[in-house]
């Protein structure tokens, strides 16, 4: 056990991937590819005389996301003003949640690799609206883009639960993939719709301290949060070992150094100035309708991961794999829902559509086989109609060209030949087309059996039943 | 008889029996306006091509059957309400040159019922003040005494209506900034329950407090504008959602039985006896006309002024963070960005900039539990004044003001004794009650004194028809001032 331990509590900021913003009817776009200030109303330029009206699908995300943590929920959610100056803040205040926000008390179970399980509680989360952007340019001027500012933001805060950069990483990710299963944030960390922030400091391992943090900003991947808090845990304890102290400081990442850098010092903590908005009449949500979002919610991955172990006796990385995108899960849900063996699947899913698709870029939503269609295949290779190595051909076929496994078989004669009499005829003519190899193989050259099969099966082009084609070259070889 | 001298009820008639024609009024008041305007100085933007088309507009609409209520009658609005292509500029530099694209609900309102709108007034900056001499642009005259102020902070629409340049007007009033104005200037103004009428399109001062008001040369005047302008407005959260009654219909004058509350916190020192006789002679008149007077308490009446000077600066130092010059209005270029925004901040007057600190002060880590959140508190006990009064009475009754319009220039260098102005209407912006001010008569100098009638919420109907009983009685508002050009 080393002799210190990191404490790392992560602060998440989530775009809501809602139809309008926050608190306007401007319509919230990718705001990497879209032109600047095309998604902007007066409410969002933050133009006189202009007022806020809270979104409701906003609201019912943000809920979605608070039950999905398992969080205590709020009825009585109130905005309050943040008040600073910055450009790319229209209104010079941000509306927030201080006092009341949505959920509370929440926490995720996170598995890692090894399988053990780590619970990590999550402090609070509460809706806020984005900012703008703003883009320094080489002569000094700086260009703001709106079309991201007050489009509707969750934070969430964990507590300080996670003591390695492994955790870290793993809770991210969890939480990344119960987003997008909830299907109100694309996971997206290059575009900034997701945005993850470390607070680390470190403590004698076995004490309960907690000491001067640091916080690690602009983190645009799940490997640079890994490697920047395992860098800031190796820093602070290297700085603490030559009796040195941890100075609280937001840092950047260097990804040419691979190392974290001191951005701003932070000597005060800023004073916002929160205050309720009066703008916004506090919102109390009607327990029907918190139930009616609980009740709407998807099964989450642990859920399924768990599921595909215990019910369908799946491998926990088979399961891990099938559960980590939700449309996946759902397809591979509705082909056992099918009558599909759930191995034989997972098998074709993981082994053979899985390449195809990352062949041809398409997602599985997209793609001709439907999981009904890859039952229809599963079938035909249950009830010896074709065989396995027939089965990928069809596969492909219904990849490339839609259809059923059973007209694409019939269409080209695929079908398995396992009638006694053609393969007899085709087996005599391999014998006696082979002379040399069927002498060696009487002279006790045994291993020249499996020449006469590969022959025999390129003679009937893979149709033939191996079973059947095994069974009748021993008779002949024995004559 | 000329068309100016017409009351808005009375034009109004005249136009539906085709006696005259909207474009007719309009270019009278315009013309009026010429003449007068430069003395009183009511209005910062006129727009007469827009009023004129629009007049001729309603002239069409009329012919063609339209008989909305406000069809072809030219009014004025608070230079603090956004117009639409329309240059808005809450009385401060650091809107000049900015034209809305958009229009303020309630004159989205004013548009649709055919209303002619002749210009913008003038204001005190973004409503902070009780004599628009804090407006960036000019300092609006008391029609009856160009030597003195009109009232504050929506002192242009008030001397506009006084001086018969426009048959009613919208203003807009966080402390008193309707009422006080009006009683200045001897006309009528409403200050209806919050979230009566629609806030957006007009520029914050104090989101909390804020409310459109409006004003008419009398009662039913004021009605017909307010009939038209109230209502719900779904882009505004605080706007009530409550049918419109028709309060045009509850002008009926009889107020027997009407219990009218008289707070013994309003007859305090500091109120002109003047002023005093003028409203005891008023109360007296509404017991005549049947009502029953009641004395009452309103005890923490003398909170309200330190209250209203915590929680309005703090919710200003907020809404008027997001004038930097950035995405509009006027920009002050220094040499980085910090230096722009401060270069450009400093277009606001000395007012605003005292409010935004004190609020800025008030909400500050460590000072906001002294003073904002007690603040908050304080003003829920308020509320409770009023709560418990409206239990005994329909009505409460007071001056509006401690005293009748000041000199131009008296105040100006003592913030506090101006703060004073509003001693008797802040409370009202602090609960959720509705008032309104009517002429009661005239001091020794000739200034209108005028009596504040408040009501309980949303009972806007019952303190217009107690002012129109008072009103027909009196007949005050049949003296226009004389002014001098």
């Amino acid at each position: 056990m080393s002799k210190y331990e990191a404490v790392i509590g992560l602060e998440v900021h989530a775009e809501l991937m809602t139809d309008s913003k926050m608190f306007c009817g401007a319509p919230v776009v990718d705001s990497v590819e879209a032109e600047p200030n095309v998604a902007v109303r007066p409410l969002c330029l933050g133009m006189p005389g202009t007022l806020p009206v809270a979104n409701k699908q906003a609201i019912e995300y943000a809920l979605k996301v608070a039950l999905a943590l398992n969080c205590d929920i709020n009825k009585f959610n109130r905005f309050d003003r943040k008040n600073y100056f910055y450009p790319d803040l229209p209104k010079g205040y941000q509306i927030s949640q201080l006092d009341h926000p949505i959920g509370v008390n929440g926490y995720v179970d996170v598995t890692l690799e090894s399988g053990e399980v780590k619970h990590i509680r999550v402090r609070r989360v509460h809706m806020e609206e984005d900012t703008g952007k703003l883009t320094h340019m080489a002569d000094g001027t700086s260009l703001v883009d709106y079309n991201r500012a007050g489009v509707p933001l969750l934070e969430i805060v964990s507590e300080p639960d996670i003591h390695s950069a492994e955790v870290a990483h793993a809770y991210a990710t969890h939480l990344r993939q119960i987003l997008r299963y909830l299907e109100v944030n694309s996971g997206d960390l290059e575009k900034g719709v997701l945005r993850v922030e470390p607070n680390i400091s470190i403590r004698p391992t076995g004490t309960d301290e907690l000491n001067t943090r640091t916080e690690v900003k602009n983190l645009n991947s799940f490997r640079i949060l890994y490697m920047a808090s395992e860098y800031e845990i190796k820093r602070q304890t290297a700085l603490i070992e030559s009796g040195g102290s941890v100075v609280q400081e937001t840092r950047g990442w260097n990804e040419e150094r691979k190392s974290t850098f001191s951005q701003r010092i932070k000597e005060d903590a800023h004073d916002y100035r929160y205050f309720p908005d009066p703008d916004l009449p506090a919102i109390e949500l009607d327990q029907s309708f918190i139930d009616a979002v609980r009740a709407g919610l998807p099964e989450l991955p642990a859920s399924k991961i768990e599921r595909y172990q215990t019910e369908m006796g799946l491998g926990a990385a088979d399961a891990k794999q099938l559960a980590a995108e939700k449309r996946t899960a759902i397809w591979f849900d509705a082909a056992v829902t099918a009558g599909g063996d759930p191995k034989a699947v997972a098998n074709m899913l993981i082994n053979n559509l899985s390449a195809m698709m990352n062949e041809s870029g398409q997602a599985i939503d997209d793609i001709a086989v439907t999981p009904d269609s890859l039952v229809g295949l599963l079938v035909q290779v249950e009830k010896g109609v074709i065989n396995k190595n027939i089965a990928k051909e069809v596969l492909a076929e219904m990849f490339a060209n839609g259809g059923s496994a059973a007209s694409i078989i019939a269409a080209k004669g695929l079908a398995q030949v396992s009638d006694d009499g053609p393969i007899r005829d085709v087996i005599s003519t391999i014998l006696a087309n082979n002379p040399n190899e069927l002498a060696a193989y009487k002279a006790g050259k045994t291993k020249l059996r499996g020449f006469f099969v590969g022959q025999v099966m390129r003679e009937m082009k893979g149709k033939a039943n191996p079973a059947v084609v095994n069974q009748l070259l021993d008779e002949a070889l024995k004559s | 008889m000329k068309l100016t001298d017409l009351t808005l009820t009375e034009l109004r008639d005249a136009l539906r029996r085709g006696e005259t024609s909207s474009v007719e009024a309009t270019q009278a008041v315009l013309d009026r306006i010429d003449a007068v305007d430069p003395a009183v100085k009511s209005y910062l933007t006129l727009t007469p091509e827009n009023a004129l088309a629009d007049a001729a507009a309603a002239d069409k609409r009329r012919a063609a059957g339209d008989d909305s209520p406000l069809l072809g009658v030219p009014v004025g609005v608070k230079d603090i309400i956004c117009t639409k292509g329309v240059q808005t500029t809450a009385g401060s530099k650091i809107l000049e040159g900015f034209v809305p694209p958009y229009d303020a609900f309630v004159v989205e309102q004013l548009k649709k019922t055919g209303a002619v709108i002749l210009g913008k007034t003038n204001t005190d900056e973004f409503a902070m003040g009780s004599s628009t001499e804090n407006s960036a642009y000019m300092t609006t005259s008391n029609p009856w005494d160009v030597t003195r102020v009109p009232g504050g902070s929506s002192g242009g629409s008030a001397a506009a209506v006084s001086a018969q340049l426009g048959y009613a007007a919208l203003g807009s009033d966080t402390g008193g900034s309707v009422r006080q104005p009006a009683s200045f200037c001897g006309v009528v103004g409403i200050r209806p329950t919050y979230g009566r009428m629609s806030r957006w399109g007009v520029i914050a001062y104090a989101s909390s407090l804020d409310q459109v008001g409006c004003f008419g040369r009398t009662v039913a005047d004021t009605t017909a504008i307010f009939q038209a302008t109230a209502g719900h407005d779904p882009h505004d959260s605080t706007s009530l959602s409550v049918a419109v009654p028709d309060y045009e219909a509850a002008l009926t004058g009889d107020i027997k039985g009407l219990r009218v509350g008289v707070p013994k916190e309003y007859f305090v020192e500091g109120l002109n006896p003047e002023t005093e006789k003028a409203v005891r002679a008023a109360i007296a008149q509404l017991a005549d006309l049947g009502a029953e007077i009641v004395e009452i308490s309103l005890p923490h009446t003398e909170y309200a002024l330190p209250v209203y000077y915590l929680i309005a600066p703090a919710e200003a130092s907020a809404n008027l963070a997001r004038y930097e010059g950035t995405r509009f209005g006027p920009r002050v270029t220094g040499d980085d960005m910090i230096s722009t925004v401060k270069k450009t901040r400093a277009l606001f007057g000395e007012e605003v900039q005292r409010r935004i600190m004190l609020g800025t002060y008030a909400l500050s880590a460590g000072y906001y539990d002294a003073y904002y959140g007690r603040a908050l508190k304080a003003r829920t006990l308020i509320k409770n004044d009023f709560k418990k009064a409206f239990e005994q009475v329909d009505v409460i009754a007071s001056p509006t003001t401690p005293t009748t319009a000041f000199k131009i220039g008296d105040k100006t260098d003592d913030p506090l004794s101006m703060y004073l102005n509003d001693i008797f209407t802040v409370s009202l912006n602090l609960s959720a009650s509705c008032g309104l001010s009517v002429p009661c008569g005239f001091d020794a100098a000739g200034l209108p004194i005028g009596l504040q009638l408040i009501g309980d919420t949303l009972q806007e109907a019952t303190i217009l028809n107690a002012a129109y009983a008072y009103e027909s009685a009196t007949q005050f508002y049949k003296q226009t001032p004389n002014i001098k050009l």
